[in-house]
């Protein structure tokens, strides 16, 4: 039985750690299949964990916490959606400028809150399906973001494949004109998709910073916005591809913990680079196949796109 | 009654150049509004962070030392820019230009000579160009995007760095401390200027970005980059090959942010540590669109840059505020910088609203 507690155990502690992954990585999708590539996840995560931890340490409830992540993030976003929407800036440079000021912006903020600590997220386990072995543990024992990560997933994959607003969504990211030509709001519509976007970012960043490890540090989300960036490449713009990808890495990531602790000397830098080299081999394997990538990715994705009439 | 922005016939050649100004015009508000808000004297704070710090020749000195990695980041960038190559690792590069030039002086540490500073020159080069290799190759090769590969080996490169300062290359006599010994005096670079840090890469900056700029305006290779960039249909027509430029601008963009951190480790330094950079490589991509992608213009946006880093270090010196306002500044900047490129192309114009007509 010890062997199998520790394996349920390296399973829990991996969708944990692809739980923020899986988050940012649908809110991107989503964005990405409205024909908008935001780059500034990672600032948007960072502002979204910054806010989300003090609205915490303020208020003392979670609730509050995630959703002022939640806000803090459409924020950004909207930032992000007045310059690439309505000014027509680049996209690329927009994004990264996003990642630079959200990166100073939480810094500057969260400067009295480092070391401060606080009690996080409990646990909700589900009545009585909890208490069946291995199986309770490792789908019914969780915090509560990690079911709302699930649920959204389903609902992600239901609205873009099953709901008429899903599909004019992903009409307007193959192509912006032939959408705004039928009557639709082209800019209206990606404005949506994009403070999605925004809102899942700052989840993800309350995850890490109420949740994964209950405190604010500079730059606390270690490239993981980039990573879910990434993701959606891997996923093909594919939601439940995304889930997969997002626990392949959380697995990863807690699989180069497990290595140190079973006592294998291998320095600790060494081991987190494990992450970010798989995103490279990742990214190279699915993207050899340029046909595939074409095919899949939103056509209109990173175009402005300006009305005439 | 509504705004709307209407395309120009031609882009404004005025708006053109004086955008980035406008830009930094808003910053500077800005800052006013962001200090108030704190409760400082905005006039104070503003002197504090942009002139009070080069006042005197060491600060100016200072300027220029900050500058000078911004600067060669910044000149690689922009080349790779124009050719819509997106290296946004340059951190990374520069971290592994430190490396590999650093470790040479390690590994002759005791037994050096004149000949020391030039190899790890070359060295620091050619370890930034091969980690800017990488992803040009991935891209090349395998179509993955370079954006993402770039940036996940800069935090490989990071990590790296942690590992050998922590381990392999620790100081013997270090007590510990996660720093390499320091260099011989032949594994550094000359000081310039008697009083002040002012070393010879400055004086190398200064010489990339000059290469730089005759290497886009009066070279073959650097035209291909622009029309690769600005159209790649055209390119194609003419048989420009865009694999040919994402090297060009990987091993340009590389090969300089490698001398970049082989400059900080062989001048202000003298070691390697964990922390060779506070964000030189990515505050460069800013750097680059400040200065219009242009070497020359770059010139000036490092300098602006670099006095933001030194604002920082005033305005915790001085009022003692959080040195990560200078974030906030590079990136509030950066936005205004890609907000006011809308109207070079575009006017706004006041439109009364006409009921639509069905169609």
């Amino acid at each position: 039985m010890a062997e199998i507690d520790t394996i349920v155990a390296i399973l829990v502690a991996t969708m944990r750690a692809g739980t923020p992954l899986l988050f940012a990585a649908l809110g991107e999708l989503i964005t990405e299949k409205a024909g908008v590539l935001n780059l500034g996840i990672e600032g948007m995560m960072l502002v979204g964990a910054v806010a989300g931890f003090i609205a915490m340490v303020l208020t003392g409830s979670p609730l509050i916490g995630v959703l002022a992540a939640m806000a803090a993030g459409m924020a950004m976003s909207g930032l992000f959606g007045f310059l690439t929407l309505t000014l027509m800036a680049n996209q690329v440079a927009t994004g990264l400028a996003l990642t630079i000021f959200g990166v100073g912006l939480s810094a500057f903020v969260g400067l009295g809150y480092i070391g401060n600590p606080i009690q996080g997220l409990p646990g909700l386990a589900i009545p009585v399906l909890g208490d069946i072995p291995v199986l309770g543990s490792l789908l019914f024992n969780h915090d509560p973001l990690v079911y709302v990560s699930l649920v959204l997933l389903a609902a992600v994959t239901w609205f873009l494949y099953r709901s008429r607003a899903g599909l004019i969504l992903r009409a307007v990211g193959e192509s912006h004109e032939a959408a705004h030509a039928i009557g639709y709001s082209v800019l209206k519509i990606r404005y949506l998709a994009v403070l999605f976007g925004g809102a899942t970012s700052g989840i993800a960043g309350a995850y890490l910073s109420l949740v994964y490890t209950p405190q604010w540090a500079e730059n606390m989300t270690a490239g993981r916005g980039w990573i879910a960036l990434a993701l959606v490449v891997f996923a093909t713009w594919r939601p439940a591809r995304v889930l997969l990808g997002a626990y392949l890495f959380g697995g990863i990531t807690i699989m180069g913990l497990h290595v140190q602790a079973a006592g294998f000397a291998i320095s600790s830098h060494l081991v987190a680079t494990l992450p970010y080299l798989a995103t490279v081999l990742v990214l190279v394997l699915i993207s050899r196949d340029a046909t595939r990538i074409k095919l899949n990715a939103p056509a209109a994705l990173g175009k402005p796109f300006h009305s005439s009439g | 009654m509504q705004l709307r922005l209407e395309p120009r016939a031609m882009p404004s050649k005025w708006l053109r150049y004086s955008s980035p100004l406008i830009a930094l015009a808003l910053t500077l508000v800005f800052g006013v509004i962001l200090f108030s808000a704190l409760g400082q004297n905005p006039a104070v704070a503003l002197y504090t962070f942009f002139i009070r710090p080069i006042g005197t020749l060491y600060g100016l000195s200072e300027l220029c030392i900050k500058a000078a990695p911004l600067l060669l980041c910044a000149v690689g960038l922009a080349i790779g820019f124009r050719g819509n190559v997106w290296n946004i690792g340059a951190e990374g590069q520069l971290t592994m230009g430190a490396i590999c030039g650093g470790g040479l002086a390690l590994a002759f540490y005791g037994d050096e000579g004149p000949w020391l500073l030039p190899l790890m020159i070359v060295g620091g080069g050619l370890g930034g160009m091969a980690w800017g290799a990488i992803p040009a190759f991935l891209k090349t090769r395998f179509n993955a995007n370079e954006i993402l590969t770039s940036l996940m080996l800069t935090y490989v490169a990071i990590q790296v760095l942690g590992y050998l300062v922590h381990g392999p290359w620790r100081d013997p006599e270090g007590f510990n401390f996660p720093e390499t010994r320091l260099f011989g005096e032949d594994a550094l670079l000359p000081v310039l200027i008697e009083g002040t840090r002012f070393h010879f890469g400055v004086v190398l900056a200064v010489l990339a970005a000059m290469i730089g700029w005759v290497f886009v305006t009066r070279t073959f290779a650097g035209f291909q980059i622009k029309v690769v960039g600005q159209a790649m249909a055209a390119a194609n027509y003419a048989g420009y090959s865009g694999n040919r430029v994402v090297w060009t601008g990987f091993l340009i963009g590389g090969g300089l942010a490698g001398l970049a951190g082989l400059g900080e480790v062989a001048g202000p330094m003298g070691q390697l540590n964990p922390t060779i950079s506070p964000g030189y490589g990515f505050a460069a991509i800013i750097v680059a669109f400040l200065g219009r992608l242009h070497p020359a213009g770059v010139l000036l946006a490092s300098l602006l840059m670099a006095l933001m880093y030194l604002g920082g270090e005033s305005l915790q010196m001085n009022l003692n505020l959080p040195l990560a306002i200078t974030g906030v500044f590079q990136g509030t900047l950066l936005f205004f910088v890609l907000a006011s490129d809308v109207f070079i192309r575009f006017r706004v114009k006041l439109v009364h609203n006409v009921p639509r007509t069905a169609p």
